[in-house]
């Protein structure tokens, strides 16, 4: 125990002195790399038709696509939340292919965007603390790799792309059951140009020890994202999924729209962990959902840095008797950013519970918004639920508002919410800069300390990575109050 | 030679004049107390020098070892070697007392260049010193602390970060028998000629174990008494109605 503390302290400060200065421009920058290969700008069916082309793609998924362009045409835009007028439909290049190759090996990755993953630190942190990894570079999956001993028990890893050719079957039992494209206008837009993303296997039983992680980089402007990623944890397996996401910032809007499909079957643990870091010109609406089975376990962790407009709502579909999830997440709605996220629990089966943590952090005027659904269906007998969501509102014009909703159709569940909204005390600044500490210290560390119980629940090298964004958001602002 | 030197402060708090015209002068090696009755103002006169921002310096001046520090941040009052104990130490939820120590140490002795082990090493021995178990080092700052264990972090915090000037409020107060021991006994071990003491307190009994070399009364934010040990003595038996009048 003793032995733990300094090792932990110790690895923290070495890492965190590894970053002392670091500065946005360390995800921020762009390269120059032109695609070989571009749908060009727009969206109709010659260019789904090209795109499915161009991946040379089995049928079915050929008229998939285009059933769903017909559906996210059809659809109107959500005529609630954030302003999304910013969306420039016609501008955006749906289709941008880096490469030819698809690397299982750094040194088969093309040069620059060798250097590109090199500089975000990610074959360094593949060979300390992952499993497997995933490299998707603007709309392609350019590297991944899986540790032998994982490929022999059966352990699927790849991008979508290549599980489609290489795994068929089992891409078709999974691929859009949990989130059908007509769910929304924005899945529909991911079914129809969709590219990327990855698909991760575990057989039954098989327990994963270390974390897979895909990391996903944007690099061209007025692009958009549309990976569609599929996870799942057969009957009494365990598994630890992480993305990390950048873009560098440009003038002109990018937009994200992905989908993330969870299945944990019965007496499985899945956790999915997700640290965006977006920068401030990306639209990032993805489509998250889970469905848990009985007596599994679904945790959602999420850290929503930067972009200009995120609406996220990871959904748990507790499917089976005492299926549980917790969904825990870190929103922080800079300056000029709305945050509009929040969680999904769809209680259906007898004695299934649900957790969700919801920490905001508004600074300037960011605005941060949570938005929850709570459903307990009729016979999810002796199910529970509690709902916390806490908001730190940093200057005087920072914004936080809180939407929650509940179905409550089961007369023997119970539920519990709880929100609270706090500001930066002078006392706890006073306190700490007594000690030494400068404002922009001591405002982080209370940032920081807010935000604990959930960084408690990330990753070592993630919650090193929140530490340093958080500070250098705070670091930017000079006066708080 | 550390010298704090207050002359002629006066501060107010909300618009209301607390302290008018305190002249004090701590040098190392002394070891200072500072009594009154409540609501005379002696926190406020921590508050002030350590740089709160409800506190609204009026006038005079407040100088360590020849730097001004009327107008300075608290970090740079901090950073210059002053420390408070505070009367009623806040909780910060969710800040680790390891890495607020560390991060702590680290601006206030930026050249030094003690390890992480060393470090913790040296907390430990201060932890048992004061009487707090190990455990504290993973639990956030005054956060569920008992008045006691609030105390005693404060003391610990002294011995660790190795200010120049010491102010203690009421470092007494709500301590135990035992506990009284400990934080005087790590009082004493700290002090050194590099090292000044104010210490704020209602009681003779933390005094016999320390000694002062002065006693200073304030009443309505003046200094209105000044003497040796004796005093202190005298206060216990008489309260303050005679220095009053
Ligand atoms: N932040 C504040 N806001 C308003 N009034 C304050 C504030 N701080 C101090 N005061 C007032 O200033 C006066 C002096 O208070 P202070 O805390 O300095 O007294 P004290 O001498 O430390 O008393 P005690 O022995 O009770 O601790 C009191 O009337 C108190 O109410
Ligand atoms: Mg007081």
């Amino acid at each position: 125990m003793e032995v733990q503390i300094e090792n932990k302290e110790e690895e923290i400060e070495r890492l965190l002195d590894g970053l002392k200065n670091s500065k946005s421009s360390d995800w921020e920058f762009r390269d120059t790399y032109n695609p070989i290969y571009s749908t060009g700008k727009g969206l109709n069916k010659a260019v789904v038709e090209e795109i499915s082309e161009i991946k040379k793609e089995p049928d079915w998924m050929r008229r998939f696509r285009l059933k769903a362009l017909e559906v996210f045409q059809s659809k109107p835009m959500p005529n609630w939340g954030p302003d999304l007028s910013g969306i420039d439909w016609e501008n955006t290049n749906y289709y941008n292919k880096p490469d030819e190759r698809k690397a299982n090996n750094w040194e088969d990755v093309p040069d620059q965007i060798k250097q590109t993953f090199e500089k975000l630190g990610i074959p360094e942190m593949e060979q300390k603390y992952l499993a497997g990894s995933v490299a998707q570079y603007e709309s392609e999956g350019v590297y991944h790799s899986l540790k032998k001993v994982w490929e022999d028990k059966g352990v699927v890893f790849m991008d979508l792309d290549s599980a489609v050719k290489n795994h068929p079957d089992l891409v078709k039992e999974y691929f859009c059951k949990a989130v059908p494209m007509t769910d929304n206008k924005f899945a529909a837009l991911n079914g129809a140009v969709w590219s990327g993303g990855s698909f991760l296997y575990v057989p039954k039983g098989v327990h994963i020890d270390m974390p897979l992680q895909t990391y996903f980089r944007m690099n061209n402007e007025s692009t958009g994202q549309f990976e569609h990623t599929i996870v799942v944890g057969d009957e009494g397996s365990s598994v630890h999924y992480i993305e990390g996401c950048t873009a560098p910032r440009w003038d002109k809007d990018s937009l994200h729209s992905a989908i993330v499909e969870i299945y944990a079957h019965k007496n499985s643990n899945v956790r999915y962990t997700s640290v965006q870091n977006w920068s401030k010109s990306v639209y990032n609406m993805p489509t998250k959902r889970a469905w848990v089975d009985e007596n599994a376990k679904m945790e959602w962790v999420g850290g929503s840095l930067g972009s200009k407009v995120t609406m996220i709502y990871p959904s748990s579909y507790l499917r089976g008797p005492h299926a549980t999830t917790s969904n825990l997440n870190i929103s922080l709605a800079g300056p000029g950013t709305v945050k509009d996220t929040g969680a999904k629990a769809i209680h259906m089966a007898p004695y299934t519970s649900s957790k969700i943590i919801a920490k905001s952090i508004s600074i300037e005027d960011g605005k941060a918004i949570y938005r929850g659904l709570l459903r307990m269906n009729k016979g999810a007998v002796n199910s529970r639920s509690r709902v916390q969501c806490d908001a730190l509102l940093i200057n005087d014009e920072s914004q936080s508002y809180t939407y929650p909703h509940d179905e409550i159709y089961e007369p023997s569940g119970t539920f519990s919410h709880e929100a609270t909204v706090g500001k930066i005390g002078t006392e706890e600044l006073t306190y700490l800069r007594s000690r030494g500490l400068s404002e922009d210290e001591a405002s982080s560390m209370i940032v920081l300390g807010f935000l604990d119980d959930v960084m408690r629940e990330i990753p070592m090298e993630f919650a090193i990575e929140m530490n340093r964004l958080v500070k250098l958001e705070m670091g930017k602002l000079g006066a708080v109050g | 030679m550390v010298e704090l030197k207050i002359t002629n402060l006066s501060a107010s708090v909300d618009g209301k004049k607390i302290l008018k015209g305190v002249d004090l002068t701590v040098k190392g090696g002394e070891i200072h107390a500072l009594m009154g009755p409540n609501g005379a103002g002696k926190s406020t006169l921590g508050n002030v020098l350590v740089g709160h921002p409800d506190y609204k310096i009026e006038g005079g001046s407040i100088v360590l070892d020849n730097i001004d520090l009327t107008n300075k941040t608290p970090e740079e009052r901090a950073r210059a070697g002053l420390f408070l104990a505070f009367q009623s130490p806040i909780a910060i939820p969710g800040v680790k007392i390891s890495s607020f120590l560390r991060t702590a140490y680290k601006q206030l002795h930026p050249e030094d260049k003690t390890n992480v082990t060393q470090f913790f090493d040296n907390v430990k021995k201060h932890l048992k010193k004061v009487g707090l178990d190990e455990s504290f080092l993973s639990r956030s700052v005054n956060d569920g602390f008992s008045g006691g264990e609030r105390k005693r972090f404060e003391i610990l915090q002294m011995a660790i970060l190795r200010p120049k000037i010491v102010i203690l409020d009421e470092i007494d107060s709500g301590l135990d028998v035992d506990a009284l021991k400990l934080v005087a006994d790590e009082i004493i071990e700290y002090a050194s000629s590099e090292v000044g003491f104010l210490i704020v307190t209602h009681y003779q009994r933390i005094l016999k174990n320390i000694d002062p070399n002065f006693v200073h009364v304030l009443v309505n934010g003046k200094i209105a008494k000044e003497g040796d040990k004796n005093l202190a003595l005298q206060i216990e038996e008489k309260g303050y109605d005679w220095i009053r009048s």
